[in-house]
């Protein structure tokens, strides 16, 4: 229980928001919108699964601070993010980078989906009838096939 | 039985089994990634951190083995090794130099003066972005620096004598 | 004394369940009455003991008794009553015993109405949802008391988080467990099954009620937990995919998949060995995710006790229950040979695509939120947060949605594909003008305009579904007379899918089109945003009952006429020292208007975030209506009715 309040006072003890309108705002409109996104594309490293953007840790304002000077400076989103990345690694970003050792990661709700798909299908058409019940005949098929098609 | 029917056991066994190498590990969840391990130390050049001594800058780490340790005097686990540090240069033979983290110098200098100063060197990093370039996420933070300048060993927390004896000592010896 | 006897009422559920769960497992086996006939009375006794035993912990909350250590630890003499209550399973030891709670009054349920079931198979029903019991109870007896006493006793409670005191919070809990744990019953039904090595369409018409009864409770307390979110955090934001809120969702997946290959067990007599395995897995991500928040292997704004200790046990307890009920499924499900036949267009067809991405959307999640952890393992350290679960699992939605709309116009068996569009070109039709009219006319993210397509096509598809049924346009004036007539499992599955529908609408334009401002203003200035003018008129003082606070008011105009008045706060607690933010939204049909007040600034300005955020509501509404179909689904008689036995033939009826 302590561990539980100790955790949501870390998320909730600084003054009510995170971006804080305290805070030096880029003066190019664009720039300072550009920022933001990439805000949130970095992890809180003191928060548990928060971007910097969601986050009132001191740690967070720091680095949204850097965020801005980088975007100031002129460097492009992939140039701030790979700041980010050369002091804290591929963990900072929130969204997984594509690599190797996250392929398989990325790659599996389409594996997935053709697996079982293969996997639905084949039992789809394994299909038997059960034991006993006697084939229909070609004649009969198809008068069975007039009747079904005749459902609303 | 069918292949496909044991298929769900299997992969239940593997995240089971995984779950367990983590309470093995005893991983960390709260550990931030070492991104700047077997790197060379960034480049960085600060001013003393406590009255009248002398700074801390990049290229005072190459060419030796140092420990580096980051701290602040509002840091309460900073306060609990803080003995231990006062030890550590003798007791290891490596300098051990300290780099203060988003604090003031009264403080410091008001810290040290009761408790004494464990660093041969101290750095000022007041707005904290030297801390960044290493990647800390807080403090205490400590670093082993090898005889190229590359930072080979980090330990986030306060230092005690179960990490000194079974972590930084084994190390330092194969460093020398 | 109170707090012994529920300890000790705990302890002789324990000793209950543990008959409860051999005796008449052995009795069903040999074919003895005597033992089988054991387990209904154990069911009724345990749910007793367990009573009897949360009452004495709720008890010592309400008279603050610090000589508790759960008391001492989460509770405080200033909390208001209803919060003293809620606290008693606001914390790992007492959510612990709200689970044994639920599970034994599920347990007591089957042995009250489940009158219907064969004795045998109802004894090894409860005898398994007991055995689950015993798991549970002897965690909390042995790692995690809640009567664990306290000397000396402190003067009063560390309890008085704020946060927690809270009405949607403190509700939020109760209601998942009652998701959560229900569905041990459908799990419980399905080790029934797999032990007598028989599965019938009996079977799925027994289940199916308490399945819906679970998902009912789990979509409800999801959103109760989201909505809580929004209006608490301070800035709109409502689902985060962590660990947590994923650990809740994966069970809520695999049941509406449950839900539905149910449906094609009772009526069609197949896929009857992939609905005993969904039953199995959506009771097993419900104790995972029991597993994820108290073992501290992963980080989470939730996690209870991060103790590894306690992790240990869990996850010896989930291979036990989960690894031996898979195995029982690897060794049984042969023997569950399906007797229904259909075609490669059918609605069986239709729902084995709606099981097919739900199974792959509940692993992609699971995948996705213990990626990290078997990444680091191998000495990589990525994160896998909301960025990628917001396109993989839309994407997978975006293939279910169509379906959604098609399945129910298909027949069973063998389904009429081009007479199913026929009927559903109105709903395609709508769908890409919508679509198309929001890609040119409105600003926004691509993903807009599919997201509102999909709403259309399924508001309309299911609405033609339902007027097909009525043969409102073929047969108008009879129409009203067949909708009344209509079985309430019709209008469940219409209304079901119709709050998913406007989920979509909710989700889609919110995300889309919400408006931000942050800004700096002072009292008499206003900021515009989203079409709305919000007027900071004051900023003052104000004092609760145990905190004080900064209150700001806002007239919110609209082209000069006046909306709605807010008042955002920021609130300071005194015990424990905390500030949380009290926002301020106005609901309008249209969307919310949101607004919180921040810190002052030095030249007497004050910090402020306004928004627009419109339909979010929606996503709270089409939940209820998810909920409401749920309810009345579960109101057809024909659900509570038996499985039909075979009408006997009258022999020699006189042809008169």
């Amino acid at each position: 229980m302590r561990v539980l309040a100790i955790l949501l006072a870390l998320l909730w003890t600084a003054p009510a928001f995170a971006v804080g309108a305290d805070e030096t705002m880029l003066p190019d409109a664009a720039q300072e919108q550009r920022a933001r996104g990439l805000m949130h594309d970095l992890r809180c490293l003191v928060c548990q699964n928060q971007s910097i953007t969601d986050s009132n840790a001191d740690l967070a304002r720091d680095l949204r601070g850097i965020v801005r000077e980088r975007v100031a400076a002129g460097d492009s989103d992939a140039q701030v993010r790979q700041y980010m990345v050369d002091r804290y690694g591929d963990w900072i970003l929130m969204k997984p980078p594509f690599n190797p050792r996250t392929a398989l990661l990325w790659l599996a709700p389409l594996l997935l989906l053709v697996a079982g798909g293969f996997g639905a299908w084949a039992f789809v058409r394994r299909q038997r009838p059960a034991p006993g019940t006697p084939a229909l005949d070609e004649s009969e098929k198809a008068r069975l096939r007039a009747l079904l098609d005749e459902e609303p | 039985m069918k292949p496909q029917h044991a298929l769900p056991l299997a992969v239940f066994l593997l995240i089971a089994a995984a779950f367990g190498v983590a309470f093995y590990m005893e991983l960390d969840p709260q550990a931030t990634p070492f991104a700047i391990e077997g790197k060379p130390v960034p480049a960085f050049d600060l001013p003393p951190a406590v009255e009248g001594g002398e700074g801390l800058s990049a290229a005072d780490l190459q060419g030796k083995v140092a420990i580096v340790n980051f701290f602040a005097s509002w840091c309460a686990p900073c306060r609990v090794e803080h003995p231990m540090l006062m030890t550590l240069e003798k007791r290891t033979g490596v300098p051990v130099y300290g780099i203060a983290w988003k604090d003031r110098k009264a403080a410091i200098d008001g810290w040290f003066a009761a408790d004494g100063n464990p660093f041969s060197r101290t750095g000022f990093d007041g707005d904290g972005r030297v801390g960044i370039d290493w990647g800390i996420s807080g403090v205490p933070e400590t670093f082993v620096v090898d005889r190229a300048g590359k930072v080979v060993w980090r330990y986030q927390g306060d230092l005690n004598e179960a990490v000194v004896a079974k972590g930084l000592e084994p190390l330092l010896r194969t460093l020398k | 004394m109170i707090v012994e006897t529920g300890h000790f009422a705990l302890i002789l559920a324990l000793l209950v369940a543990l008959v409860q769960g051999t005796v008449p497992l052995v009795g069903a086996r040999r074919g003895d009455a005597g033992l089988i006939a054991v387990a209904r009375p154990a069911a009724f006794l345990q749910l007793a003991l367990v009573a009897v035993s949360f009452a004495a912990l709720t008890w010592a909350y309400v008279v603050s008794d610090f000589s508790v250590v759960n008391v001492a630890t989460n509770s405080h003499t200033d909390k208001p009553m209803l919060y003293k209550v809620t606290g008693v399973w606001g914390n790992h030891e007492g959510s612990i015993l709200l689970w044994i709670l639920i599970l034994a009054l599920f347990g007591a349920g089957v042995a009250a109405f489940g009158k219907n079931l064969p004795a045998p198979f109802r004894a090894r029903v409860l005898a398994v949802q007991s055995l689950i019991a015993v798991g549970f109870l002897a965690f909390s007896l042995f790692t995690s008391n809640p009567f664990a006493r306290l000397d000396p006793v402190p003067l009063n409670g560390a309890g008085l988080n704020p946060l927690l005191q809270d009405p949607g919070l403190a509700f939020h809990p109760p209601m998942l467990y009652l998701g959560y744990v229900g569905f041990s019953i459908a799990f419980s039904f399905a080790i029934a099954a797999l032990i007598e090595g028989r599965v019938d369409p009996a079977w799925a018409r027994w289940v199916r009620p308490w399945t819906l009864a679970a998902w009912m409770f789990l979509t409800a307390g999801i959103v109760l937990g989201s909505w809580w979110a929004y209006y608490e955090l301070g800035w709109g934001g409502w689902w985060f995919w962590d660990p947590v809120e994923n650990a809740s969702f994966m069970p809520w997946l695999a049941g509406t998949a449950l839900l539905h290959s149910a449906i094609v067990v009772e009526k069609r007599d197949t896929l009857k060995s992939w609905t005993i395995l969904l039953a199995i897995l959506t009771f097993s991500l419900s104790l995972l995710g029991t597993f994820l928040v108290r073992s501290g292997v992963l980080t989470s704004v939730h996690s209870f006790a991060s103790d590894p200790a306690r992790g240990v046990f869990i996850l010896g307890f989930l291979v036990v229950v989960v690894g031996g009920s898979l195995a029982l499924y690897a060794v049984r499900a042969p023997s569950m040979r399906p007797t229904g036949m259909f075609a490669p267009v059918s609605r069986e067809t239709s729902l084995i695509v709606n099981n097919l991405v739900l199974a792959v959307a509940t692993f992609v999640i699971l995948f996705g939120t213990l990626y990290p952890l078997f990444a680091k393992e191998m000495g990589y350290q990525v994160s896998v947060a909301a960025p990628f679960f917001n396109i993989v699992f839309p994407a997978l939605m975006a293939l279910l949605v169509p379906f959604m709309g098609l399945g129910p116009l298909l027949a069973w068996k063998r389904g009429n594909l081009r007479e199913a569009l026929r009927r559903l070109r109105p709903a395609l039709v709508l769908a890409v003008l919508a679509g198309l009219a929001v890609a040119f006319a409105a600003e926004g993210p691509f993903w807009a305009s599919i997201g509102v397509g999909y709403g259309v096509w399924l508001t309309v598809a299911v609405l033609s579904e339902l007027a097909g049924r009525i043969a409102l346009f073929r047969a108008p004036r009879q129409a009203l007379r067949r909708a009344a007539g209509l079985p309430r499992g019709a209008w469940g599955m219409t209304l079901a899918h119709l709050g998913i529908a406007v989920m979509i609408f909710g989700i889609t334009v919110s995300s889309a089109w919400q408006r931000e401002e942050i800004t700096v203003i002072e009292p008499g200035d206003s900021v515009m945003v989203g079409g709305y003018r919000f007027v900071l008129d004051a900023v003052g003082p104000v004092r609760g009952p145990n905190y004080a606070a900064v209150r700001g008011t806002f007239s919110v105009y609209r082209d000069g006429r006046f909306v709605a008045r807010l008042t955002p706060e920021t609130r300071r607690f005194a015990d424990p020292p905390q500030e949380t933010t009290e926002a301020a939204i106005a609901p309008l049909f249209t969307g919310d208007l949101y607004a919180v007040i921040g810190q002052a600034q030095d030249d007497g300005r004050w910090g402020v975030r306004v928004y627009h955020k419109p339909l979010i509501s929606w996503i709270w509404a089409g939940a209820l209506v998810m909920v409401l179909g749920g309810a009345i689904s579960l109101s057809d008689r024909r659900l509570r009715v038996g499985a039909p036995r075979a009408a006997r033939v009258p022999a020699g009826v006189p042809a008169e």
